[in-house]
């Protein structure tokens, strides 16, 4: 288990106050101006060597996706925008950050901003976490007021300024190009890329969108180095991470842990354990809403970290951990999901605008069995028609819950097409 | 446009109101004044009693240079923008999977006894309206409600008609996890982070 002292995130909790004087205590804050006279490239280095890979779902390596904005401006300014539109079902780490640690978030922004020359970063917030918005904006005035913030921040000689932008309940703007057009006051509605971000993002100009967790362990890394940061987990898969253990365990939580803790060790040590013991497990979800679900027999020896999972068929996403134990309806469970994803598909991409409708109509009926076996591999068709087919990832999330559902649970689907065939029999 | 979006009679923002779009104004750079519509539908919507109305949007749209058509389209796209009038007390249940796991057809069950009402209703005397919402993105502390800018957490069906029966006796029930637990930490107390804690904290859990 890591140990405490390993923790990046030691306010996890809201033990202590957030803000600045607390946040300085616990090591906010401290040679940040030292940091920065190391220079943009150093930074970047150093990253690189942490082999930080970004905490919001795709897992690319956060000094790499630095490297790709502009080092001499054409004229235009660059930007670091914080995906903080946190809301992929299981996933509720960001919050945590945001409303306990925020002051970690907003130093990371100005050494990250900095690192690529931005001029200011813009966190976008999903609009439900008012609360959370608050605290944030508060903290960000509170380091604006000591000087942390704003023209020669931290007395670095360096100009930058954080804003806090509050979305209004689309899980779309999750997805970076909707998130920049929600930004301008768009619809969000995803981009087509090229151009990248890093060319043509927010306003027209050069962009890095980051995730809330990538940002805020940055100043950490910087303090202790790279090489602390890739000496904890596995090769390609290093650091720590925090862990969202939802659904049936005794004891919900969130938790900051060693990338590549076994899933049954997390649970257990963590979550109190699965309801009525590990042999309760059904299946899990590893990731958040949009990876494939995993049956307890990976569930037991499956490490959590971005390689051991992909070569499960399913991924670390988020690292929010759904679990489900033998009393939980799975197709329904799915059914659900699918639900959700028709409700936020945007409505651009015709694949996924008709798609999500139309395999969340089948699910339903999968769901009560009132449906023919030949509509299981229909449907499993359909998600394949959705797949990397539409402009943003929103096709491919709602395709796969269905996929990791047939590829481990088909024969409850049809037990209960059978079942249901039998107690209709006319 | 949609046939429930009725035409209010006028809208302005209060003076306090438009002293605060300064603020919004500096946020973003001069020539991209569009960035606020968000935040002036969401403060429009505050100073409106809880609802976005072609007059807000028309007002909105004339303050920042944008066709009206293009905050309409803003206002429609994004769930948190009430485009009919909703009650005093809005209450906004979630029931994504983590939240349904948990047991949160208990907590709508409760709602819908206790208010007499179903999802997307309101009641006759318009005090309360009733929402079903997508993931609240605060899943180890599911089953969660929304409400009023906070929210509540760790719901049973007697906690929930607990919390309707304060709200409707006039009271602000307290936010966070309903069932004695210390925010997402685990219940029973924190398995890292324990020289952290403050020594009064209380864990719930009856332990």
């Amino acid at each position: 288990m890591l140990s405490d002292k390993d923790r990046i995130f030691t306010n996890l909790y809201g033990f202590e106050s957030p803000f600045l004087d607390a946040a300085k205590k616990r090591g906010d804050w401290n040679g940040t101006k030292d940091i920065m006279a190391k220079g943009q490239d150093a930074i970047i280095e150093e990253m690189k060597e942490s082999g930080l890979r970004g905490r919001g779902g795709a897992g690319f390596p956060t000094g790499l996706k630095w490297s790709f904005m502009p080092k001499q401006s054409d004229g235009r300014p660059s930007y670091l925008v914080v995906n903080a539109d946190e809301g992929e079902p299981g996933t509720c780490k960001d919050r945590e950050i945001m409303r306990h640690d925020p002051h970690k978030l907003i130093e990371g922004c100005l050494i990250a901003g900095f690192a690529m020359r931005a001029v200011a970063a813009y966190i976008y917030i999903r609009g439900e976490f008012v609360h959370e918005a608050k605290v944030l904006e508060q903290a960000i005035e509170e380091a604006r007021e000591a000087g942390l913030l704003g023209k020669n921040a931290c007395k670095s000689g360096y100009d930058f300024d954080v804003f806090v932008h509050r979305g209004a309940g689309a899980y779309i703007c999750g997805e970076e190009t909707a998130l920049i057009e929600s930004l301008e006051g768009k619809k969000g509605q995803p981009r087509l890329k090229p151009p990248f971000p890093a060319n043509v993002g927010v306003f027209g100009c050069p962009t890095t969108v980051n995730n809330v967790e990538s940002i805020a362990v940055v100043p950490e890394i910087l303090r202790r180095g790279g090489a602390w940061f890739a000496g904890l987990g596995r090769e390609n898969n290093t650091g720590t991470k925090l862990f969202c253990i939802s659904g049936h365990v005794n004891k919900p939580c969130n938790v900051e842990e060693e990338m590549g803790i076994p899933l049954k060790e997390l649970i257990e040590k963590h979550a109190g354990g699965v309801r009525g013991g590990w042999d309760n497990l059904l299946a899990v979800i590893p990731g958040g809403s949009s990876v494939h679900l995993i049956p307890k027999s990976v569930c037991d020896d499956v490490l959590m970290d971005f390689d051991s999972l992909r070569a499960e068929g399913t991924g670390l996403g988020t690292a929010a951990v759904i679990v489900m134990d033998k009393s939980t309806d799975i197709v329904r469970a799915i059914t659900r999901l699918s639900a959700f994803y028709k409700h936020e598909s945007c409505g651009q991409c015709t694949p996924c605008r008709e798609g999500t409708g139309w395999m969340w109509r089948v699910m339903e009926r999968l769901a009560t069995g009132e449906a023919e076996i030949e509509e299981i591999d229909m449907l499993l068709e359909v998600t394949k028609q959705i797949e990397g087919h539409t402009i943003c990832a929103l096709g491919d999330a709602a395709a796969w819950p269905i996929q990791g559902l047939m590829r481990h649970f088909r024969p409850e689907v049809e037990r209960r097409i059978l079942e249901y065939k039998k107690t209709h029999a006319a | 446009m949609s046939m429930n979006v009725k035409k209010a009679e006028k809208f302005e923002f209060t003076k306090e109101n438009l002293e605060w779009t300064k603020t919004q104004f500096a946020k973003y750079p001069e020539n991209r004044k569009e960035s606020c519509v968000m935040p002036f539908l969401h403060r429009a919507q505050e100073q409106n009693n809880g609802w976005v109305s072609v007059a807000v949007m028309e007002y909105i749209a004339d303050m920042l240079d944008m066709p009206y058509i293009r905050v309409h389209e803003v206002a429609t796209f994004y769930s948190m923008y009430n485009l009919k009038p909703v009650g005093k007390h809005v209450i906004e249940v979630c029931t994504t999977t983590p939240c349904w796991l948990r047991g949160s057809d208990d907590v709508v069950r409760a709602c819908k006894e206790e208010l007499g009402i179903g999802f997307g209703e309101t009641t006759e005397d318009g005090e309360y309206t009733l929402l079903e919402v997508e993931c609240a993105g605060a899943c180890v502390n599911a089953p969660v409600i929304a409400y009023k800018e906070e929210y509540y957490e760790d719901l049973n069906e007697d906690t929930t008609r607990a919390f309707i029966k304060e709200i409707k006796a006039g009271k602000i029930p307290k936010p966070g996890p309903q069932n004695g637990r210390f925010k997402s930490c685990p219940i029973g107390g924190p398995t890292t982070l324990k020289d952290m804690a403050p020594a009064d904290a209380e864990f719930g859990g009856g332990e």
